[in-house]
Formats: C-alpha cells, structure tokens, sequence
C-alpha cells in the first residue's frame, strides 16, 4: 500500500508517525521517571524474592529489614519487580529518550537548521521535568555533579582531545593560552567584583554577599564552556582558525577555572585572602595544569606501549584506548588537577601511535564509539540542564540575574578586544573584527557552570539558590540566544565583507593560481621561524620514540604497502558510492571527497561544445564550478566540522591527493592524449631522478619515470604533465613534519625498477608534440 | 648577532647578494639556515628531490611547475645564490621606499611577481599562455570534480576574456590586466617570507 502512495504523502507520513511514537514514549517515559524516583527504594519485595532470601540466609541478619515470613501462596507466574532494574532501566531510557530526540530534529526539516540542537534539548528537558511535576511526582536531581563529571563529561572531552587537529592547535596555542588563562582571569574578577560593587548598592537587598562568594561566582560563570561551544559551533561552519581558537580556549580554561574554584571555596571560610594565598594560587594553577598534562601523557604513552602487543587480540584494541583516557582522567581528578586536560593530553599524545598499530577496524571502531558516546553524552547533559531548570529550587533575583547576564557578554567582549589587540601584535595572520566578534559572541557558557554552582555547599553559601538561578539563566542566554543568533549574524557578518561582485573567470583563475604559487614558495622558504627544534623535536621522535611504542618493525617498513591497500580500500568505497565510476570525473561526486564539508552539486553536464557565444547560463555555470571547485589551499579558509570523522587533515589530504593523481592518471589514459604536454626536456638518464610512486597499475612497484632518453643534460621535471602525481618523493617522506601515516622510503634498491613499462605513455610524456620541438631547449627563465 | 656573521661569512659573495636581492643579513642566513635544511646531503646545491621532500608542496597543484622554476634548464642543481635570487621575487615590499621610475623596477615588485607566475603558466616561453597551457593549469588545479567538456570551455572563455588581441592566447599586458584587487598577498606586507620568518623581518630595512 505504501508504494501507491505518492513520494511525498508517503514521506509525511513516516514522519508523523515517527513523531507521534515519540511523544507516546515521552509522556510514558516521563511518568515512569516519575513514578521511580519516589523514594521507595529500599524496600525489598517479597513477592519475587525467594531465590534472594536464599542468598541472603547466609549473610547472617546483618541488614534484618527483611523480616519475611514465608506462607504459602499461589506460585507467581508473572509478577512486577520494578526495583530489581530500576536503576539501569532508568539509564537506559534516558540515553533512549535522548537519542530519539536527536532523530526526531532531523526529522523536521526546518527546524535544525533555524534552532541548533543543544536549545532544541534543553526545551526537551524541561518539557519532560514539566510532564514529571504535573504528574505530581518529583523531579529526580539528575545533574547530579558526580554524574555529570564522572560519566558525562569525559566522552565529549576525549572525543574532543583525540580528534583535535594539533597543527592548527600548536600554531595557535599562544593566542589559545592568553585567552584561556588571561581572559578567563579577567572576566572572573570583572565579574566578580562588579557583582559585588552593585551587591552593595542599597536598594537591592543583597548586602549579605560578600566578596569572595561575588568572586566565586565570577569564576564559576566566566568559563567558556566546551560542551556548550562544540554543539553550537558544529552547525555554523565557520573556519578552523577560529573554531580551534575558541574550542581551545574552552578546554584549557578547565585548568584556571580549578584553581580559582578551589581557591574561592577555600577562603570563602576563612574571609580573606591574602598575598601569600595570592602566590599559593598561582602556583596551584601551575601545578593543575601541567599536573594534568603529565597525567595524560604518562597515560598515552601506556596506552601507546600496549597497543604495540596488541596483533594478536585486535578485538579488545578499543578498549585499551578507552579504558587507559578515562584513567587518566580519574587520576588526574583525584589529585585535583585539571581532568580536561589530562583526557586531552592522553588523547592527543597516544593517537599517533596507537592508530599506527592497531588495526584499520579497531581504528574505526575507536572513531566510531567515541563519536556516539559523545553525541549521546551531549544530548543527555542538555535534556538534563532541561530537567534541572524545572527541578531545582530558585530564587529569582532580577537585579543580580539581569547583571550578571549583562555583565558576562560585556567583560566577555571587552576582554576579547583587548586581548586581541595585544595578540595582533604578535601574530602573522591578525585576527579581525569579524573574528574577534565571532570569539566574544561564541563563548557560550553551559553544564559545566551549572555543575560546579551544584556543588557548593548549601550551609556555606546561602545564596546558593540564587546563584544557581543566575547560572542557568546565564547558560539560557548564552545557549538560546547568543546560540541561536550567531549563525545569522555571521552569515550577515560574511556577506558584508564579501563583496560578491561578479569576479571575471579570469580573476578566479589567476588569483587562485597566485594563492597556489605563494603558499608554494612559503612551503619552500619553511613554515616555522623556529623550524629547527621542531625538526629535531621529529627526528627525536622517530628515532627513539617510535622504536618503543610502534610494534614490531612498522615503524622502518615501507608503509605504502598497507597504505596502498588503505587508499584502494577507500578508492573502491568512493567508487561504490558514487554509484560506479562510469565516468570517473564526473561520477565522483564531492560528498565522499573530505576536503568538502558540504556536497557540491555539480552542474549538467555540458552539451554543446565550445561556441564564441557564451550564454549567460552557462556562465554562471562555469563561474559556479570554478568557485566551489578551485581548491583551497589552506586549511584555514576550510570550514570545520567535528562531527564529519576529519581524521588528520593533512593526512586525509595527502591520501586524497595521491587518489586524485591515480585518477587524472586514468583520465588521461582516456582522453585522447593532447598534443601539448610540455616538460621540461628529459633527463640525465643515470642520475637519480625523482622516484614517484605509480600507483596506476603496479602497487608494488616504484617507478622511475624516466622520459625517453635523449642525453639531453637536463633535469627532468614534469611540470606540465598531469600524468606524473606530482613529485611524491619517497625518500623525503621520512623528513616530513608530520605524524600520520607516513610514507616511509620503499628502499633505494626499488628505484630502478622499470621506467619503460608504458613506452606509449612516456612518448606522450616526453613528446611536446609536432609544433614545440624547438622549444624544448630555451630556458626556463628569460 | 654574533651568529649572524659567522653564518653571513660562510657564504661567498653575501654582500652582493644582499645588494642584488635588497635581503637583510637576517633575511639572509634565515634562507641559509633553510637552504641548509633542505639540502639533506650537504652538498651545498640542491636538487629537484630536495624540494620535492616538502610534503606540503608536494600537495601542491602547481608544486612542480614552481619547484621547476629554480632550476634553470641546463641545470640540475641550484646554489644558495639562485635559491636567494629567485625567493627574492616574494620579499615583502619596501613600503618605505618611494617610487623611483628612473630605477629598475625593484625585484620583488607586484609586476615581477606576475612575470613570475606567468612564466610559471608560460611553459614554452613564448610570451603567451595559450589555450593548451591554460587547459593544463586548470586541470591541475581543479582536481577531478569537473569534466573534461567543462574544462574546456572555462579555458575558452578564460581566453576570450582576457585576449584583447585576438590571438588565442593570453599575453603578460593581457594578464597584468586581470584585475587582482583581491589577491591581498600580493600586496606589499604579505610577502610569503614574512609568514615564515621572525618577526624581524617584517620590517626589512631595521638593521
């Protein structure tokens, strides 16, 4: 029946279905939750318990609140024994709700793109603490803190730390660091302080906050929340520049938000701080973080050392790696030092190591799971924020909620601006305006805030309530408002400074070629100002580092062997996806392409051939290909997002990039061979020409691409020819900066391996064709 | 800078260098201490291989063409001194410097670092970029995502608009006309040496 149905009925209909199957399960949920929080836990029932009392014979009365008397009944055949699974059942049905939440967003096509998802949660949240309190039940404390920093954090945290691209993030880490530490510092004591000052003002009955709670407080809600930033900035797209900025700031903030938390709760007691407190602070603070960092990267390297015996027991790979992060995460929380940056470090320091020994499949299982515990994670801390709004007690103060809302975006601004006219001057790509507003606006604050206000200790700090009050109406703000605002202010923001006026095809053209060849000479000239420890930091690496945790000879073998198979694996996946590589050019489309976040839709193909007339169709046509497909080269103009599995960029671009060479390889096989290849002429037949990789027909071969001798004393470099991919040099691989996998050197002993194997395709290699035989001999520079 | 000089008085002939090129000392042993590096078997000349060991430029689309460009034909190694010679197309300009038409246009101008480029789409040398050459340029640089059809007809209408002349083919004039406004690295503080480089050298006539 449901074929008869036209598509779009038919689609609706699912959708409601879907729907109305939700809200059931969340009005049955909401009152099971309900019903199971009462607190009647402890009561055991002797309805089913008689294989429990044989049990419990033997621990002699120890606990004697079961007096059971055992008379004869009709034997039970089917009974209720909510309280045997109660907890895991609720867990259960928690991170079920959860999840069909987040597939229901999906499911209405308009909203996920006006409302991100964290508000959409949160409203859940309170829709389901709403259901619970009309249900007359009480709402169950579910963010408990303990909860929260033991169980919900750390996923997001490590998924975060693993997955986080380290290039950009060691490029940055100065700017990262003064936002994270000096930003963080002056938006706790402006707040702080301010809150206090206005605190005194008469008419606001808030005289009894003192101080140091007015800086508690501060400290509590200056900090930058990662769970709040990641699932609101995944869904606007914005660079890699910026996203790293702000999200690295969010995790090591962790560090000075410990501190001060500690230090304001400890002295909170006491009623003063003095200097000596003041110094203790500031070498606590030293401590927590570089503590947590030893922490986690003691850790990676176990992690690393033990996946280096794991070839025989791949199944349990993931696990090590799961189990060792959270270890690390709980020993750096029961030293009090920073977790965050303990995972992160762990996270960081073991994944190239580990991921070049375990299998491809644990690999992707690691990837996997982490993504969907951290999804899940997200979504439950949101439902509950939700939950808790509805639950806690408040006491709602308007003139100290509306001014640390107010407060908190002007210290935030104020603090970005600052800071970053002090950073431009120290920085080689400044940052803008446009970016420092997108870093003020992005600093959402979210559950770690509302945790951390949890804990206080009621008998302390009276205005817990309150505060706790103006913390969520805070995270509110920020998500709902500042979250839901910030796409469409910087997409307003782009197009102001866009200036899309119609670029001539021949600007796209030579711009991009321009922007090719600077970043090219860059390359050459070196990346770093201080290229030279990082280089020996490298060699220091592969030299000892890798010998010890790399299992087995992996780390000398020529790794193009299994990376070859790697890039064929993913090769043949591309294809199959693509719908089979009929047509390869056009066949692959760019959705399976990392390089691209959005799927580009390429245009028709073109039916007529070239006419002198062009229409103007069709030059929109062309302008649209050149635009979405001239490549980017750097990585900062590409936008980022967590959520699409981008291992290492430049990996996954080097991969990309040998698949694209195979390809043009086999399009020039099926193009009629042009008559204007143009090299350089050819080479010095004995010496040592590049040896690249020919990945076309051989994959164990190394060719040597000799052109056909001519003696013609000069180098062979294929410039032109799109045939060669492009000067994979196997020897330099080795001193390549970068970790991945990388291309080790098949051995000189490969490199004189049959140059001549496709004698029509050197011909063509070599052969500029019938009209620039003369021409093969002028110099390359006038 | 007590490293400065000694590294300044291994190489021959620096002071005329510097002349030549208008590169600071710090300029200079900064691109020795790279030439250096990237000469893995010290031989004090470089080869395609060596350049062809940057990985990033390896990714490039045009990586080739560039790396081809240092070493002129009839040679296969290139010194320290053409090293210099052609990196110093992309110094960063000399703001301070007032335009003196009596002089030589300065070699790391705007108009040098088109010649540059356009001898680097020029294979052939002779003057023009033709359809062929462009075609090829747009192969490498727009990947696999566009047909062969489609390539061709960007290159013509590439062509037909920038070719004043009608020739089929596109002249230097032609191509310095192509308005870049846009192409901010052109400009004269973002030179590509000043990413890599200390900061020192964004100023390049502190001494």
């Amino acid at each position: 029946l449901a074929h008869l149905l036209p598509n779009r009925c038919q689609s609706f209909l699912e959708r409601g279905l879907l729907l109305l199957v939700m809200l059931i399960f969340l009005e049955g949920t909401a009152l099971t939750l309900g019903a199971a929080s009462s607190p009647d836990i402890s009561a055991q029932d002797n309805t089913g318990g008689h294989e429990h009392l044989d049990d419990h014979q033997g621990i002699a009365g120890s606990n004697d609140r079961t007096n059971y008397t055992y008379t004869k009944k009709a034997f039970p055949v089917l009974s209720l024994d909510y309280h045997h699974i109660q907890v895991p059942f609720e867990i259960s049905l928690w991170v079920l709700l959860a999840s069909l939440m987040k597939l229901g967003f999906h499911l209405i096509p308009r909203l996920s793109s006006i409302v991100p998802e964290s508000c959409l949660l949160i409203v859940v949240g309170l829709l389901v603490g709403g259901l619970i309190k009309l249900a007359g039940e009480e709402v169950p404390p579910v963010l408990d803190s303990n909860l929260f920093f033991l169980c919900l954090l750390p996923p997001i945290i490590l998924d975060a730390g693993y997955f986080l691209p380290i290039r950009p993030f060691m490029e940055n880490i100065g700017t990262i660091l003064m936002f994270a530490v000096v930003g963080t510092l002056w938006n706790a004591f402006f707040v702080g302080g301010l809150l206090y000052a206005v605190c005194q003002i008469e008419g606001t009955y808030l005289s009894q906050v003192e101080l140091l709670p007015c800086l508690l407080f501060g400290s509590i809600i200056s900090a930058v929340d990662p769970v709040a930033v990641l699932a609101v900035f995944e869904e606007i797209h914005i660079n890699e520049l910026l996203h790293i900025l702000v999200f690295g700031e969010s995790l090591l903030n962790d560090a000075v938000t410990v501190v001060l938390y500690h230090l304001f709760e400890e002295y909170s007691g006491a009623g003063e701080v003095t200097p000596m407190d003041v110094v203790l602070g500031v070498i606590c603070f030293l401590i927590v973080s570089l503590g947590g960092i030893a922490v986690g990267a003691i850790y990676g390297i176990l992690a690393a050392f033990t996946s280096r015996f794991t070839s025989h027991t791949r199944v349990i790979e993931p696990l090590f790696m799961f189990v060792y992060s959270y270890m690390a995460y709980l020993s750096a929380e029961m030293f009090h030092l920073s977790g965050i940056m303990a995972l992160i470090a762990c996270g960081a320091v073991m994944r190239p190591y580990v991921e070049a020994n375990i299998s491809h499949k644990s690999h992707t299982t690691v990837k996997y799971f982490l993504k969907m515990w951290s999804s899940v994670s997200e979504t439950l801390i949101f439902i509950f924020l939700g939950v808790a709004t509805v639950a806690g007690p408040h006491a709602w103060n308007w003139t100290f909620v509306s001014v640390t809302v107010i407060l908190c975006l002007v210290s935030r601004v104020i603090g970005v601006v600052g800071l970053t006219f002090i950073i431009n001057k120290f920085r080689i790509v400044k940052l803008t305006t446009k970016d420092q507003f997108i870093v003020a606006y992005g600093g959402l604050r979210g559950a770690i805030a509302f945790s951390l206000g949890y804990l206080l200790d009621k008998d302390l700090f009276p205005m817990r309530t309150m505060f706790l009050t103006a913390i969520i109406t805070e995270i509110f703000f920020t998500v709902f408002v500042q979250g839901m605002t910030i796409k469409p202010l910087v997409d307003l923001l782009a197009v102001k400074k866009k200036q899309e006026a119609k670029r001539s095809i021949n600007e796209e053209i030579h711009t991009q070629f321009l922007d090719h060849l600077l970043t090219g000479i860059e390359d050459i000239c070196g990346h770093y100002g201080h290229h030279h420890w990082k280089d020996k930091l490298n060699r220091f690496n592969k030299k000892y580092i890798k010998k010890c945790l790399i299992a087995g000879e992996r780390y000398k073998e020529p790794q193009l062997i299994a990376f070859y198979h790697k890039m064929e694996f993913k090769q043949a996946i591309e294809l199959v996806e693509s719908g089979g590589g009929v047509k390869l050019p056009s066949a692959v489309p760019s959705q399976v392409s990392m390089q691209n976040i959005q799927p580009k839709k390429l245009p028709p193909p073109v039916a007529e051939r070239a006419l002198p007339q062009f229409t103007k169709g069709r030059e929109e046509e062309i302008r649209k290909i050149l635009r979405s497909n001239l490549q980017k080269t750097r990585q900062r103009l590409r936008s980022y997002n967590r959520h699409t599995l981008v291992a290492d960029p430049f990996e996954d671009g080097w991969n990309d990039f040998l698949l694209k060479k195979q390809r043009l390889i086999e399009l020039e096989k099926k193009v009629r061979p042009m008559s204007n290849y143009l090299t350089v002429p050819g080479a010095i037949p004995d010496s040592p020409t590049m040896c690249r990789a020919r990945l076309a027909s051989d994959p164990n071969a190394f060719y040597n691409i000799k052109a056909s001798s001519d003696g013609v004393p000069t180098i062979q470099v294929d410039l032109a020819s799109p045939q060669s991919p492009d000067s994979v040099n196997m020897e330099g691989a080795d001193r390549d900066e970068d970790q991945g996998l990388m291309m080790k050197p098949a051995g000189k002993g490969e490199k004189g391996e049959g140059g001549n194997k496709n004698p029509g395709l050197m011909r063509c290699l070599s052969d500029p064709g019938p009209s620039n035989e003369d021409e093969e001999d002028e110099p390359f520079l006038p | 800078m007590g490293s400065t000089n000694s590294t300044l008085s291994k190489i021959p002939n620096v002071e005329e260098l510097m002349e030549e090129t208008g590169f600071t000392p710090a300029h200079i042993v900064r691109l020795y201490d790279r030439f250096e590096a990237l000469d893995k078997e010290k031989t004090g000349h470089l080869r395609p291989q060596d350049f062809g060991a940057i990985n990033r430029l390896a990714m490039n689309p045009i990586g080739d063409r560039i790396i081809g460009a240092f070493f002129s034909p009839g040679q296969e190694t290139v010194d320290f001194h053409s090293f210099v010679r052609i990196l110093a197309h992309f110094r960063p300009a000399d703001k301070k410097h007032p335009k003196d038409p009596s002089m030589p246009e300065p070699v790391n101008s705007r108009t040098s670092k088109l010649k540059f480029a356009f001898q680097l789409y020029d294979q052939d040398k002779d003057g023009k970029i033709s359809r062929a050459e462009l075609l090829q340029v747009l192969r490498s640089m727009l990947e696999m995502q566009v047909t062969e059809e489609q390539l061709e007809s960007i290159a013509d209408r590439t062509i037909q608009e920038a070719d004043l002349d009608n020739d089929d083919a596109i002249s230097f004039e032609e191509f310095r006309k192509v308005p870049l406004g846009r192409a901010r690295r052109l400009t004269y503080q973002h030179g590509p040496l000043q990413h890599s480089a200390p900061r020192i050298l964004s100023q390049p006539h502190r001494k």
